[in-house]
């Protein structure tokens, strides 16, 4: 059995906690809805100075009349307690005071025997914050449960700064101002299809509540161990402190008790408040998140952004339950509400787009141009429009049916309940059923989901779950993996004619519940939704990964046509020419350029399969004067190289992207392709085409301080924000002055709306308002040309100023011996040695290490002969006989793991593996 | 002005001599053995011990500034050697300072007072740390800058100078026991010789003394590490300094744990036997070679207005020349 619970009144903490400063501490009074007296003890960053109600006068203010800028009022949750604000406490500016109460019954807090109800503990906060003199602006932050208490406060102190006649009649609420809430994995309802309700039922009605919250630390346990890392040690200790006994832990028991699972709940009415309320919030919302929090999913932070759409947010990928526990959630939080709430008028923020850059007046309706436009406005409708090169031959369609299906697909995904706004991912390959899927969900007011399958099952999960997606449109293989691997949505199956009976296994196995065919059908002859506007989001685009986890990148329409336009702009592309297709992302804009085009036959999450003759087939079956293709499809195809230059006779331009492009490579292209003139544009999935160089520009530009990657594209900037000399430097401003080394930023009308769920990362990467900054480091020449030199992170910051690895790399990798060179710093930042690795045949075996005094000199010979610019002498030349590089472009280096490898080396470690 | 340079008959103190002579500076010098050809007559040259206060006295005598370099160095000796010779004859020469009313101090220390760890990645001047140092030597130059710092204030401007791994052409300590032991085929790396280390050229170091006597009063209380800024794998240290004698670069490779357990063994049995030669290796020495030993040079530079004229490449022409090679190859 339970011993009784315990009663006495607050205490303070023992001394000693981790992280936790014992100044913060005080106790506070208040007289519940009972007419009792409860003792509370919280955190308050200003209890030496901050005004105290309840008699005990405080006597360290320094300044009688002081009051804080902004107040954060912070609610944990079950079974925490205040300590889990310790590092916002100390984060925060001091000109903030931070208020984090341990709630009635819990941490340190008094134990009285009540089992208090949400409501209860509404009223009970709602006395704390007058009791010590809670007054002016307030953001509220909370986790767990502690979210629908500190939204009922939130709640009501928003009513009584709009309605001042409740502000009075609120005991001592006068003056409260509602800046901003903050959520961290909470709940105001139990989503369909969350599985916590039934975790919850099954321990109550299997009598365990008792032995896992209160007889033992089982309940805390298991919440700290949900962490991920873990939590050990003396911050283990810490949250366990007010929890040692079990008569200590009986709010635990009550705290889960009162979660309304039951109809007749008691709890149901104030919950329900709460969940509806905050749909009426006119405040700047934030909500962090750790994803792998095995009660509050996604399905949380998607039932609450559904109530409060504005909201920002950011997914910590990796993050579970206490996510405040993460390094970087605390800082995000302190800089969000600086960034929102500080001002005195603070209005919601509209979603992630009020950080996002406005790089200048959005397009008016008139002259916008969307991208289903392109199947209707051409000269022939009843020409082809996609060419699909299958195993029984060339297949076909006119603009005219494609057209026509699209607009069947927009009024059949409409009837089965694709809303305007909803997420439907694309997992289909380029082909007649993608711009089908593609073209039906734009008209039908969808945001599309554009996940690379380069990026494996385990990263598209990744990507699709933080995408969220609601429907989810993909061939065979697709649905059955979205089955499998609990991929979100509601699956449509893409069942192309030749799929028969794998489909209906499709069908069955991944448990489909429409058929695109069928969905098409029923839409044939139906009212057409209304089409979205320009500003409406068109599509989130993940990252290749190839630099970090996939990010997903939100375009808006008119920030979508616009990128066709440039690409239009770039290459001179009419209506004459004809495309053929073999590298993804662009097998999507011939329909919507208006051009016919096709994809040749190869499996083109596999660029390395496009053979030579496939692509002269490809070119043939549309007469193509246009061919895209990756580095490494066209690396394949000189590999196959066995058909005659006549069948390209007719292509005028051939473009290669996804990976730095050699320019020996095109050169070789071009004596296959002996009419056309070879490009390679620079860009990111943020933002392409930001520069274009063609190979007579490669070789006129010739060795230089990096890639030379072109001039910047038509009506798009690009500008250089310097490097100081540790990091860059917040006090110079951009330029675009020629030879200035710093991060390249680029702004045009065909870039990013932003970062999906990813608020801290687009808070950075549009710190330059306006200006999206790309994470490459580079400079302008004199003639206008940028140079990429390296990834920021990967700059070596000597004493003598940054040193970009590029140059050194390129330079060194012109030696005979030399198949690969990465140049990276050892020590500490501003004082960095330049270390060169180089990958031999002859590296000393098994793990490689210092490269022989021959070699070596070698090496700095070749770099002291560089003069523009000049190249630092490194410190050390090391050998192995692999450079790790990134494997789906097998030529981004991981400069990184090098570094690293190269520090234990050089500080006399033994060697191991690179 | 005139500078007192005690120790000016180790390699070190001849080369300050001669960066103080150029530097137009009057120069006296005092040491117990005789100078250099080339400075006699060029320097007032008194003859003494540094545990002697008398004589420090005298040859502190008429003097505006001392640059301290008079030290015991050496693997082997006890407590009360070092103490004698460094602790107390750094104490003396403040003394005289004091009461000659000269105003400048530059004490000259090793970056081996601030404690080690496991090696140095680009590390700047700790505070010095006789507790836990690894040898006599390291904990009697740690009091010795410990007191001259201290010694700082209105009347007196002391900066304490680390040159690290100080070499050039005619240096009989360090090149010469490297060349030595490579002829003889006794030069091993300790472990793979990757680790880098600092080492400083001798006029880069004799001109970064100079250029602490002269900022003294704007950064008197400082303790500064001076080296080339070119920090290099153990191995190609070695190997070119091999090179510049014309012998081939050492091949054999002992494992660290080996070096240092052989270091320890050796110092003991010297201790033992009472030995006053020096031992093939120390534990410090093994230490020394395996783990990277580099600095970060910006706030030396910075202070002393001060960068290295001579280069690692420049240098080791140099020593080539001077071991009679010609140019080595770089």
């Amino acid at each position: 059995m339970n011993p009784s619970p315990a009663i006495q009144p607050a205490r303070l903490p023992p001394a000693g906690l981790a992280d936790l400063d014992p100044s913060w501490s005080r106790l506070a009074v208040t007289v519940d809805d009972e007419g009792r007296e409860c003792t509370w003890h919280l955190l308050d960053s200003w209890a030496d100075r901050a005004g105290n109600t309840d008699g005990a006068d405080s006597t360290g203010s320094t300044d009688g009349t002081e009051s804080p800028d902004l107040t954060l009022l912070c609610v944990h949750g079950n079974p925490t307690w205040s300590y889990l604000w310790r590092r916002l406490v100390a984060a925060a500016p001091p000109n903030w005071r931070v208020i984090a109460p341990d709630q009635l019954e819990m941490g340190f807090s008094q134990r009285s025997g009540r089992s208090r109800r949400l409501a209860t503990r509404i009223d009970d906060l709602w006395a704390l914050t007058a009791a010590v003199g809670v007054t002016g602006p307030v953001v509220t932050v909370a986790h767990d449960w502690g979210g629908p208490v500190s939204l009922g406060w939130a709640l009501r102190a928003n009513e009584s700064t709009t309605n001042e006649s409740a502000a009075t009649a609120g005991a001592g609420s006068s003056g409260v101002e509602l800046a901003g809430v903050v959520l961290t994995n909470t709940a105001v309802t139990q989503p369909p299809g969350a599985s916590a309700p039934t975790i919850i039922r099954g321990v109550r009605n299997l009598g365990l509540l008792g032995p896992i919250s209160v007889s033992t630390t089982g309940f805390i346990d298991g919440a700290l161990a949900m962490a991920s890392p873990r939590i050990t040690g003396a911050t283990r200790q810490g949250f366990l402190a007010p929890y040692r006994r079990a008569a200590d832990r009986h709010a635990i028991r009550f705290f889960v008790e009162d979660i309304p699972l039951e109809d007749d709940h008691p709890t149901h009415p104030a919950l329900d408040a709460v969940a509806e309320g905050i749909r009426k919030l006119p405040r700047p919302a934030l909500m962090l998140w750790g994803p792998s929090d095995p009660v509050f999913s996604d399905l949380y932070l998607d039932d609450l952004l559904a109530r409060m759409p504005h909201a920002d947010q950011h997914r910590f990928v990796g993050a579970s339950h206490l996510v405040t526990e993460e390094a970087a959630a605390v800082p995000a939080i302190v800089d969000w509400i600086t960034a929102n709430c500080t001002e005195s008028d603070a209005l919601p923020s509209e979603s992630t787009a009020a950080a996002a850059p406005t790089a200048s007046p959005s397009p008016s309706a008139s002259e916008w141009r969307p991208m289903w436009a392109g199947l209707r406005d051409v000269p022939d409708p009843e020409a082809t429009a996609v060419v699909e090169m299958g195993a029984a031959g060339p297949v076909g369609i006119s603009f005219a049916e494609l057209a026509a299906d699209a607009d069947a697909a927009a009024a059949g995904l409409a009837g089965i309940g694709v809303q305007p706004g909803a997420r439907v991912a694309l997992l289909v390959p380029p082909g007649i059923d993608l711009v089908r899927a593609l073209n039906g969900c734009w008209l039908a007011g969808a945001t599309v989901v554009i996940v690379d399958a380069g990026l494996g099952p385990k990263g598209m999960s990744h990507a699709l779950r933080s995408a969220g997606a609601d429907f989810l449109i993909g061939v065979d293989r697709a649905v059955v993996a979205a089955r499998t691997l609990g991929w979100p949505g509601t699956r449509i199956l893409v069942d192309g004619p030749d799929t028969g009976a794998r489909g209906r296994a499709a069908a069955v196995a991944g448990g489909v519940e429409h058929r695109l065919a069928e969905v098409i059908a029923a839409g044939r002859d139906q009212p057409m939704p209304n089409p979205p506007g320009p500003q409406d989001l068109a599509a989130v685009v993940f990252t290749s990964g190839a630099t970090g986890p996939a990010k997903g990148v939100r375009y808006r329409h008119h920030q979508i046509s616009a990128q066709r336009d440039a690409l239009v702009r770039l290459y001179g592309i009419t209506a004459a020419d004809r495309l053929v297709a073999a590298f993804a992302p662009f097998a999507l804009y011939g329909p919507a350029m208006g051009i016919p085009s096709v994809v040749p036959a190869m499996d083109v999450t596999a660029p390395a399969t496009l053979t030579a003759a496939a692509l002269a087939d490809a070119v043939d079956s549309v007469d193509a004067s246009l061919v895209f293709a990756s580095p490494a499809a066209l690396v394949n195809v000189l590999a196959t190289a066995d058909v005659s230059p006549d069948r390209f006779e007719g292509v005028r331009l051939l473009l290669s992207a996804g990976a730095p492009v050699p320019g020996e490579l095109l050169a070789s292209m071009l004596e296959l392709m002996p009419n056309a003139e070879a490009h390679t544009p620079y860009g990111m999935t943020e933002c392409l085409p930001v520069a274009d160089i063609s190979l007579e520009g490669i070789r006129r530009a010739g060795p230089g301080p990096g890639v030379c990657v072109g001039p910047p594209v038509p009506e798009t900037e690009v500008a250089i924000h310097p490097l100081g000399a540790v990091a860059l430097d917040p006090d110079l401003g951009l330029t675009t002055e020629a030879g200035v080394v710093g991060e390249i930023v680029v702004r045009a009308n065909h870039m990013k709306d932003g970062y999906d769920k990813l608020w801290i990362t687009e808070a950075a990467s549009s710190s330059h308002r306006g200006w999206h900054r790309t994470g490459d480091v580079g400079q302008l020449d004199d003639e206008g040309r940028l140079w990429v030199g390296g990834r920021l992170g990967h700059v070596i910051t000597t004493a003598d100023g940054p040193v970009v690895p590029v140059p050194i790399e390129r330079r060194v990798e012109a030696l005979d011996a030399v198949s690969m060179a990465a140049a990276v710093g050892v020590g500490p930042p501003g004082t960095q040695q330049v270390v060169v690795v180089v990958a031999t045949t002859t590296a000393p075996l098994p793990f490689g290490g210092l490269a022989s005094a021959d070699l070596t000199n070698q090496v700095r010979r070749e770099l002291a002969a560089a003069t523009d610019p000049l190249l630092p002498a490194p410190a050390a030349v090391l050998e192995v006989r692999r450079l790790p590089v990134d494997i789906r472009h097998n030529s981004k280096i991981d400069r990184t793991r090098v570094a690293h490898w190269a520090h234990q080396i050089l500080a006399g470690a033994r060697a191991r593996r690179l | 002005m005139k500078v007192l340079l005690t120790g000016a008959t180790s390699f070190l103190g001849a080369a300050t001599a001669r960066a103080l002579l150029d530097a137009s500076y009057e120069v006296a010098t005092f040491q117990r053995g005789a100078l250099a050809a080339d400075l006699v007559g060029n320097v007032e040259d008194h003859r003494g011990d540094i545990a002697d206060t008398t004589a420090v006295d005298n040859a502190m005598s008429g003097c505006d500034a001392v640059v301290h370099l008079a030290a015991r160095v050496s693997p082997v000796g006890t407590w009360a050697e070092f103490e004698a010779a460094n602790v107390d004859g750094t104490r003396h020469v403040i003394a005289a300072a004091r009461r000659h009313g000269v105003g400048r101090l530059v004490q000259v220390s090793t970056p081996s007072v601030a404690p080690v760890g496991h090696g140095l990645v680009g590390a700047g001047a700790e505070p010095a740390q006789p507790e836990g140092a690894a040898n006599f030597y390291v904990r009697s130059k740690a009091v010795s800058e410990i007191d001259a710092l201290a010694a700082a204030g209105p009347d007196l401007a002391v900066v304490a100078i680390r040159p690290h791994l100080v070499w050039g052409p005619g240096d009989t300590q360090l090149i010469g026991r490297i060349v030595d032991r490579a002829a003889a085929g006794r030069l091993a790396l300790v472990g793979s010789g990757a680790a880098l280390i600092d080492t400083t050229f001798v006029t880069n170091a004799a001109d970064a003394l100079v250029a602490a006597l002269e900022r003294a009063p704007e950064i008197s209380g400082e303790a500064l590490v001076v080296t080339n800024g070119e920090p290099r794998p153990v191995a190609e240290i070695l190997g070119r300094i091999c090179d510049a004698a014309g012998l081939p670069a050492p091949s054999r490779q002992v494992p660290t744990p080996v070096a240092q357990a052989a270091g320890s063994l050796v110092e003991r049995i010297w201790a033992l036997a009472g030995r006053e030669d020096d031992p093939p290796v120390t534990r410090f020495l093994a230490d020394e070679l395996a783990h990277a030993h580099w600095f970060d040079q910006r706030r030396t530079r910075e202070l002393l207005a001060w960068q290295p004229a001579v280069s690692l490449d420049e240098g080791f022409a140099l020593l080539a020349a001077g071991l009679g090679r010609g140019a080595g190859s770089a």
